[in-house]
């Protein structure tokens, strides 16, 4: 029981918004030490631990690619693009993004995505250029929304599509356990049976997208109403 | 062969460029916490896989204590003014697409087509990080094209890329760092623990409940660890097995399928899993370090449901 105080110092240290990385790292080396391992041992678990986890780091090195195209104009270009259709609304943005990306991880493209590749340098922009168009210019708090929830369907959209595709590593992982637990199964009958849930998600995200746009020209009026009162008392 | 410690140490020499490019920005309140913070990371890169893992704990520790109670800080850089970007994203119209699509379609390509291609006898490639090297391939292709095609100063990629990781701050540190504690929680037991509090205190008389708790686990389990491929053998040896399939004759298929996207519903909803929930946060400037989370919880939710449902409805059609 003494070992769970790794996630309680977790809890309390997310709770209190302190450093995350200094909360984990605490976490980390508590545990180690009440479980019995030695001050070195600890540290040495530790850092081989990050050691053989740099890959998920090498996402950051697209930094450059995106700053420089940045630099020349991409997020200008990418409201441009989407200005042109007159359709378009941030809901509808995203929901586009949400489909395009369930259904590439569904073949195995799991990589035509991401945050530092896709979202920022143009799902984001194309979201919030899709609401300038609509509602004029976004208050700080609208943008922030908007930016957040195209994060979301990055997440969404992969984690509720990859898993019908038959050699994503969860579904590899999954066929391995049972294996070691004498049962096998075929990946493509564990990969039907991620379409329900896939079809749910597109179905109840797709619906909060549409209330996005409906909240979105909720806010854009009262902000027009507070900017309408503040000129006639002026 | 390319192996994955070339892509290491590109970018250790990226990380290793923003250090200095902070140490030498006497504008920058903060240049040397960050300087140092971003050198060590780099070194962890550099000569990462040589050092002992003593040496290389040590060196997160450090790195945590700087961010931590140093401070990280942001400088300014000069980058172009909203007008130049508007007259460069008319000069280029969709052109400037095509080294961002490069990445991704890269990646894609390279992992895909050059798994098992041989060069002088040996393969291209080493095979088991075919993704990540991919990534870093393409990602060095899409730099050089976008550096012929756009002809930018020199040494501009490298203080864009200072700007970003700056604004990114600590946060990209967090999914490594998560990483390790997992390993750490792995190696003290507890997963084992949780499963058995859960088999002991839950009331799993009923395959309802049973599917529940299982589904409810894994989303909880996976909030704790922030990975859903840590839960999943815990959770699924400690109650889908034993009760859910053996007691109650539930579908081995459905259950374990389903119950893996259960989990999955708790990757939304958590700070541990930082690369999907924190880090979009810093990289997108959200004030609200869990804006993501915040959108995601309400999907999250009602999926676990949906899971809980449709296992329940369809693991038990046979029996």
């Amino acid at each position: 029981m003494l070992s769970l105080i790794g996630i309680l110092i977790v809890v309390v240290g997310f709770a209190l918004r302190l450093n995350p990385l200094l909360v984990v790292t605490v976490a980390g080396i508590s545990t180690g030490l009440v479980s019995g391992r030695g001050p070195v041992e600890v540290v040495s678990l530790f850092g081989k631990a990050f050691i053989e986890s740099r890959y998920i780091a090498i996402v950051w090195l697209v930094l450059p690619v995106i700053g420089m195209l940045e630099r020349a104009g991409l997020k200008e270009r990418a409201h441009e693009t989407i200005g042109r259709i007159q359709a378009a609304t941030a809901g509808r943005v995203l929901l586009a993004y949400l489909a395009i990306r369930q259904v590439t991880a569904a073949l195995g493209l799991v990589s035509l995505g991401g945050h530092a590749q896709m979202v920022r340098p143009l799902v984001a922009p194309m979201a919030e250029g899709a609401a300038e168009h609509t509602h004029g210019v976004l208050s700080e708090d609208t943008r922030d929304t908007i930016r957040a929830n195209a994060a979301a369907v990055d997440n969404i959209g992969v984690f509720f599509g990859e898993d019908i595709f038959i050699a994503i590593g969860s579904i590899l992982l999954i066929k391995g356990f049972l294996e070691q637990n004498g049962m096998a199964v075929e990946p493509a009958q564990l990969a039907r049976w991620a379409i329900p849930t896939a079809v749910c998600a597109f179905v109840v995200h797709g619906i909060r997208l549409m209330m996005l746009d409906r909240k979105l020209t909720r806010a854009a009026a009262v902000e027009r109403a507070a900017h309408v009162d503040a000129s006639t008392s002026a | 062969m390319i192996k994955i410690e070339f892509i290491y140490v590109l970018m250790g020499f990226m990380l290793a460029g923003i250090a200095i490019i902070n140490a030498r920005d006497t504008n920058h309140p903060r240049r040397y916490v960050n300087a140092a913070f971003w050198g060590i990371y780099s070194i962890t890169f550099l000569v990462g896989s040589y050092l002992p893992d003593v040496v290389n704990g040590t060196l997160v520790i450090v790195m945590v204590l700087v961010a931590s109670v140093g401070k990280l800080g942001q400088g300014k850089t000069r980058t172009t003014s909203s007008d130049e970007r508007a007259a460069s994203a008319k000069r280029w119209g969709n052109k400037l697409y095509l080294p961002v699509l490069l990445v991704p379609i890269g990646t894609f390509l390279g992992a895909t087509y050059l798994k098992g291609v041989l060069f002088n006898g040996t393969l291209l490639i080493e095979p088991k990080q075919i993704t990540v090297i991919a990534l870093g391939i393409s990602t060095l292709i899409a730099l050089i094209v976008g550096v012929i095609m756009l002809r930018p100063p020199l040494l501009s990629p490298i203080f864009e890329a200072r700007r970003l990781l700056d604004s990114v701050g600590w946060a990209a540190v967090l999914p490594q760092s998560l990483a390790a504690l997992g390993a750490v929680f792995a190696a003290a037991g507890i997963g084992q623990v949780i499963a058995r509090l859960a088999s002991d205190y839950l009331p799993l008389g009923t395959p309802f409940a049973a599917v529940a708790a299982y589904a409810i686990g894994m989303a909880m389990f996976t909030i704790i660890m922030g990975n859903a491929f840590a839960a999943f053998p815990v959770m699924t040896a400690g109650i889908g097995l034993p009760l859910v399939v053996h007691q109650f004759g539930g579908d081995v298929v459905i259950v374990s399928a389903v119950g893996m996207l259960s989990g999955f519903c708790g990757t939304l909803m958590t700070p541990m899993a930082a690369n999907y929930n924190i880090v979009p946060a810093a990289l997108l400037e959200l004030k609200d370090q869990y804006a993501v989370i915040k959108v995601q919880i309400p999907t999250g939710v009602v999926l676990l449901i949906a899971n809980i449902t449709i296992m329940y409805l369809f693991a038990f059609r046979h029996a």
